[in-house]
């Protein structure tokens, strides 16, 4: 039987291996983008399981309304990362150094 | 319930429902005309500013709250005072920045719809009462200025510093939902109203791990220390104009976010919150004032000094009652309208090819244009919290709220970090008054409506200053 225990253990490991990947990630800026939507997702898992439990549909509304949001965010994203890659001809995160301070 | 659309139950809305339609229009006026002529879009935006302050106006909520669209928005008195705060924050930030986007050849019609679309997520989210709408606002916002760092194509600092902070951002809103979602399943509700009804009791293990995230998450888009990491980077990096305007006018929402979400929404909880806040605000206090000595850029400088004052204003929160929010509320607003004085004068004093952001371009300054270098004196004074400025009442306040709920520590914290502070701000005005002119610094902007505009802002720091009451009286009639 699955509980809610174990959706919350699910989008809670999701979440860590997000959070994770973004700061031991030294390599590759896509790789960052691709971990920010694995931590949307995982809110999403959390609400969609609450919602579930709940028996409440304002939570699935509510992952309606997160994937809409995330798509506009991959594309500003995606846009910067083109700037920067005309600029510097780089998408290395080590190469994103040059302030200091 | 069959939910029923009539005019008098979206009029309460209407700011929203104007900017919205503003953006589409200006939106096309620059798809038509903006090649032509150039800077229309420029002086649409302003007429559109002044349009929809007075529509806002005019459907203000007396002494009212009305909840709308289901419960998701809420209309009150706080919500109209801070967007025609915005508004007008807006309308100075865009003035000053004219010159400065025609120099560079970046005076494009999308600098004003993406600043719009900013401003709109700032409404969103002044007037949320829903943990969806909270979210929304955030994004929005977020998005539209993430967009803004990116505006100058040519330039690499700008694209690097606009992806550090889509990157941090993100993590931000990230976490922002996951702790909504702890929210959401351990009360059942997103609206705020009925979670500030329902969190009545201890609250859970759950419940306080959710709070965690939101105030991290709170944390992030404030730049307070530990999250504070992208903020100097944003500040530096962006073109001057744009910092102007991510320096002002997204503060109000930021401040709105932890009003709305903490102080009311989980208003139940304000014994686990306060204790976060303080932590982080401590910290900011420290870190950002010891950090800012060493800087020698003043978009730098300004950064950290934003980093120290928000922690002044998070103490504010700290305190947990309506005076102390109250106080918050002034020292934002205080700090607002400073801070616009202060990129103001750095984006005045820039030229095409020359960004006036060292402090070494301000030696001597007093020499080469005595009205900017005594704005950016009063500018220094008044952050530093000197009377008669406004910024001594501001920080006089926060130290007031502390002190009636006993949190003597906070209070000597907050008393040493404005003393350190003292040391960095009066020695930018040294170096204005008393050092001799570099050679080969280009002239000031000399175009009259814009130093009027910039001295009148100058003149406000001074005036609120000598004449405080008035504005304080309105932030403790709002929160009180």
């Amino acid at each position: 039987m699955i509980t809610l225990g174990h959706m919350l253990t699910l989008s809670g490991v999701l979440f860590a291996l997000a959070v994770a990947g973004i700061f031991i990630n030294r390599k590759n800026v896509i790789l960052l983008l691709m971990c920010i939507e694995l931590l949307l997702l995982a809110a999403n898992f959390n609400f969609i399981a609450f919602s579930r439990y709940l028996g409440d549909l304002d939570g699935q509304v509510f992952v309606f309304f997160v994937l809409t949001v995330a798509a506009a965010e991959a594309a500003i994203g995606l846009a910067i990362l083109v700037v920067l890659f005309r600029q510097r001809g780089s998408i290395n995160v080590e190469d994103l150094n040059e302030m200091k301070g | 319930m069959q939910p029923t659309f009539t005019w008098s139950g979206v009029a309460p809305a209407l700011p929203e429902i104007y900017l919205a339609a503003a953006i589409c229009v200006l939106l096309m006026v620059e798809v038509f005309f903006g090649e032509r002529r150039r800077g229309l879009t420029g002086t649409l935006t302003l007429l559109a500013i002044a349009g929809g302050a007075a529509l806002t106006l005019a459907c203000a909520q007396v002494d009212a709250r009305v909840t709308l669209f289901s419960g998701m928005y809420v209309a009150d008195p706080l919500g109209t005072v801070l967007k025609l705060f915005a508004f007008l924050f807006l309308a100075l930030a865009l003035l000053y920045s004219r010159a400065y986007l025609e120099q560079r050849d970046i005076l494009r019609g999308e600098f004003y719809v993406l600043a719009l679309s900013a401003l709109l997520g700032v409404f969103v989210l002044v007037s949320a009462n829903s943990l969806l709408s909270v979210y929304i606002g955030v994004e929005l916002l977020a998005l539209s200025v993430y967009a803004m760092v990116a505006f100058d194509r040519t330039s690499g600092v700008a694209a690097e510093s606009a992806m550090k902070y889509f990157v941090l951002g993100a993590i931000a809103s990230g976490t922002l939902i996951y702790g909504m979602s702890m929210v959401y399943g351990l009360s059942g509700t997103l609206r705020l109203d009925d979670l500030a009804a329902r969190l009545t009791e201890a609250p859970s293990l759950g419940l306080v791990l959710g709070l965690v995230f939101i105030v991290v998450a709170v944390g992030f888009k404030f730049g307070a220390v530990p999250f504070h990491m992208w903020l100097p980077d944003v500040y530096h990096g962006a073109p001057t104009a744009v910092t102007l305007f991510i320096a002002t006018v997204p503060k109000i929402a930021y401040f709105a976010l932890a009003f709305r979400l903490l102080a009311y929404g989980l208003g139940g909880l304000t014994g686990s919150w306060t204790q976060m806040l303080a932590v982080l605000a401590v910290l900011s206090l420290v870190v950002g004032t010891v950090i800012a000595l060493a800087q020698t850029n003043i978009k730098r400088l300004l950064a950290y000094s934003a980093v120290a004052n928000v922690g002044f204003l998070l103490l504010g929160f700290v305190a947990g009652t309506p005076t102390g929010y109250g106080a918050a509320l002034y020292y934002m607003l205080a700090y607002v309208i400073v801070t616009l004085a202060g990129f103001g004068v750095v984006v005045v004093a820039s030229r095409r090819g020359f960004e006036a952001d060292e402090l070494e371009h301000y030696k001597g300054f007093h020499a080469r244009d005595p009205m900017l270098a005594l704005s950016m004196m009063v500018v220094m004074f008044s952050t530093a919290g000197v009377p008669p400025f406004i910024g001594f009442w501001a920080k006089l306040r926060i130290i007031e709220a502390l002190w009636e709920t006993g949190h003597l520590w906070l209070v000597i914290i907050a008393a040493a970090a404005s003393v350190v502070g003292l040391f960095y701000y009066l020695r930018v005005v040294k170096l204005m008054y008393f050092d001799a002119v570099p050679a080969g610094l280009p002239a000031t902007e000399k175009r009259t409506g814009v130093r009027f505009a910039l001295g009148l802002n100058a003149l406000a720091v001074l005036a609120l200053g000598v004449v405080p009451n008035p504005l304080l009286e309105l932030c403790e009639r709002l929160l009180g």
